[in-house]
């Protein structure tokens, strides 16, 4: 009669994934643009960053350098992964809420199948981000490798703070403007725009905000083909696990009341 | 203790009510008043509202168990702590066994996926693997009678596609235990009847079913055992038909009646065999025994006995005025009486109502009236519908057929409905 809990395990896995292609057929069907979605939101992120790095390169006198505009480029792609997982995932449990209220199933899947389907975006625009970068000539080397632990560590930042939040939203439906508000800020104290070589004495700041010296870190093994800082990825990979361990106690902690307070 | 599916010990559900934060807005102002120690809240217990009281209860495996109740007895609360969507505040709740839960048909249900999309969908959502859904894909598509219509996006299904096919992928679930809330009301006749007859297999088939609905004629039809539930708490359990009896009972007590009445009816009672009962098969003898007294000297009583039905409509009503043996009668103040009636019930498969009037034969004046006094459920074989069963069979079926080629599209159109009509009395 009761059956071995791996099979829970994979069920949850195919629920999971089945919500995750939901997400992504209904943003997909829904849109005239379709796929061009994928590429608008870092597109417009990296044309912002040329006009503010053109400005700020005419008033000094000095030429844009291709180096900078791969920069933008290959942090932005991330960092538009980052303010959408971050935004579907907080509304997630809530606008399925029939599901929450009417279904006998793993409410985790809701908030990662969020973070999922926005991973899901980034793979497809990582198909011309590619392209570029193979125009502008950057570097085949083995430092290209930290890439997958980069993400994964991103991954696993977005999926915590999601979770959080989705959990948040829930009781107090007011979290996901604070969330929209903090998003639209974010990009401040992240370095995407820019590098945080560009600094000086502010670049530790800058960097203990976790995303950042993982954005550093991509770029620096993308672009400039040397390995990352390993210190400060130390830092965020630290910060990340507490995150999603905490966000996971608290989401399991209270899912036995979501039924009643959503 | 091992066939035991479900097990409640000692379950009890409260809920906060008035003073609730759903927002930090809210929030915030309300935790400043209470740290400045303004505004004291009430007593906790009078915020607090109780869902379920300390229920006590065992579901044997292969059980079918209905649950019954008013709105707001706690019949959705306690669905929803069986499908372990909700946890109770207090006690324990055991499951053994694969449970799956349908609340609402179509629940996950994405108006712009097809129907195809939304059946794997919704399957994996109740606890299929895809795998399961694959293999039962077709059955599940030809139990709702949407093939030609599968790849549309179900925004453009009627609402009874949408609950057909939301029924069909539950129907095909096979899980130990089943867990289900009112889907037996959704589609057309025809659908209703497929879909009761699916759930009896289900339960035949040895899995353990729960169904809470308002339908008492299903849970009767379904259901060996029944529970009722009222303010939370169990008033009555055991077989369906005795449960049913004092839950109808319960409500007919609680109507208004004129209470300046010279003739007062006190009791209407449905019996057959001498035994009360609430579950008939047409053509059944039944007896309706009406017990009445008289508060003043009165004149020329006579009973009216009517059958109504779900919409309360008269499907039948006769009077002692007119039945041999029954005199109008003239009573003293105190006198009590008791008349009983025989019906032969020769109805179709419907629910049906009593109706009690007394009156005076003179001056056409009710003293009296109980309506519904009482409820039944009938049942025939073969399946007759409407109101009377007129006992239908089919004598003889002649087909013709046209030897010419260039009639054969007429010959088919022809033909057709017979056939099926046909092929109908063989499935039932």
């Amino acid at each position: 009669m009761t059956r071995p809990s791996h099979t829970a395990f994979h069920q949850t896995l195919e629920l999971l994934l089945m919500i995750t292609s939901r997400e992504i057929m209904i943003r997909y069907k829904q849109s005239v643009m379709g796929f061009l979605w994928a590429f608008l939101m870092p597109a417009l992120v990296i044309l912002a960053g040329l006009v503010v790095r053109l400005v700020m390169s005419r008033l000094a006198g000095m030429p844009l350098a291709t180096d900078a505009l791969a920069a933008m480029v290959v942090k932005a792609l991330p960092w538009a992964f980052f303010v959408s997982a971050i935004r579907l995932s907080t509304n997630s449990l809530t606008s399925n809420s029939n599901l929450v209220t009417r279904a006998r199933c793993p409410r985790i899947v809701f908030p990662l199948s969020s973070v999922l389907s926005a991973l899901f975006d980034l793979a497809v625009a990582a198909v011309p981000l590619c392209v570029v970068l193979a125009l502008i000539n950057v570097p085949l080397t083995l430092q290209l490798l930290w890439v997958v632990p980069l993400l994964l560590l991103l991954v696993a930042l977005v999926s915590g703070l999601g979770i959080a939040l989705a959990t948040a939203n829930l009781f107090y439906r007011d979290v996901k403007y604070i969330v929209e508000v903090f998003l639209m800020f974010a990009i401040f104290f992240t370095p995407v725009l820019f590098e945080t070589s560009m600094l000086g004495p502010w670049r530790n700041w800058v960097l203990l905000n976790p995303m950042a010296p993982l954005l550093e870190g991509l770029y620096a093994a993308v672009v400039v083909g040397r390995a990352p800082d390993l210190a400060w990825v130390a830092y965020s990979a630290v910060v990340t696990v507490t995150i999603t361990i905490a966000a996971w106690l608290l989401f399991r902690r209270l899912e036995p009341t979501f039924a009643d307070n959503i | 203790m091992d066939d035991i599916a479900i097990r409640f010990s000692g379950v009890t559900k409260r809920f906060r009510r008035g003073e609730r934060h759903d927002s930090i807005r809210d929030l915030l102002p309300a935790l400043a008043r209470r740290l400045l120690g303004r505004g004291a809240s009430p007593a906790p217990d009078e915020r607090e509202f109780i869902a379920l009281n300390n229920i006590d209860l065992e579901v044997r495996q292969g059980e079918t168990l209905g649950v019954i109740g008013h709105n707001g007895a706690g019949k959705s609360t306690m669905l929803k702590h069986f499908a372990g969507i909700m946890t109770p505040t207090e006690g324990r709740i055991e499951v053994r066994g694969r449970l799956s839960a349908l609340i609402e048909v179509g629940a996950g249900f994405h108006p712009d996926l097809t129907g195809r999309e939304n059946v794997f969908l919704s399957g994996v959502i109740l606890g299929m693997s895809r795998a399961e859904v694959a293999r039962k894909f077709d059955t599940i598509v030809d139990f709702a009678g949407l093939a030609p219509f599968i790849d549309t996006p179900v925004k453009r299904y009627s609402s009874g596609m949408f609950a057909r096919l939301g029924f069909a992928v539950a129907a095909h679930l096979e899980p130990d235990i089943l867990v289900i809330d009112e889907v037996l009301s959704v589609g057309d006749f025809m659908f209703q009847q497929k879909s009761l007859q699916k759930m009896r297999e289900i339960a035949h088939g040895g899995a353990t079913v729960v169904f809470v609905s308002h339908n008492l004629k299903a849970v009767s039809d379904l259901c060996r055992r029944t529970v009722l539930l009222d303010r939370g708490a169990i008033v009555a359990d055991g077989p369906s038909g005795e449960v049913i009896r004092t839950y109808l009972g319960r409500e007919h007590a609680k109507m208004q009646r004129p209470r300046t009445v010279d003739v007062e009816i006190t009791a209407v009672a449905l019996l057959r065999h001498g035994v009360e009962a609430v579950q008939f098969r047409s053509g059944d003898e039944a007896e309706v025994r009406i017990d009445f007294i008289a508060r003043k000297d009165t004149e020329k009583v006579a009973i009216v006995l009517a059958v109504l039905d779900e919409g309360l409509e008269n499907v039948f009503y006769t009077s002692t005025d007119a039945l041999p043996n029954s005199p109008a009668m003239d009573l003293a103040a105190g006198e009590s009486c008791t008349i009983t009636f025989n019906l032969k019930l020769h109805l179709a498969t419907a629910t049906f109502h009593l109706g009690v009037y007394l009156h005076c034969t003179d001056i056409d004046r009710v003293f009296d009236q109980a309506v519904p006094a009482a409820t039944f459920f009938v049942t025939t074989d073969p399946e007759v519908r409407g109101s009377a069963n007129l006992y239908p069979s089919v004598r003889s079926i002649e087909r013709k057929r046209s030897s010419r080629p260039a009639d054969s599209a007429g010959e088919r159109v022809a033909s057709e409905p017979q056939a099926r009509f046909a092929g109908q009395e063989a499935a039932s």
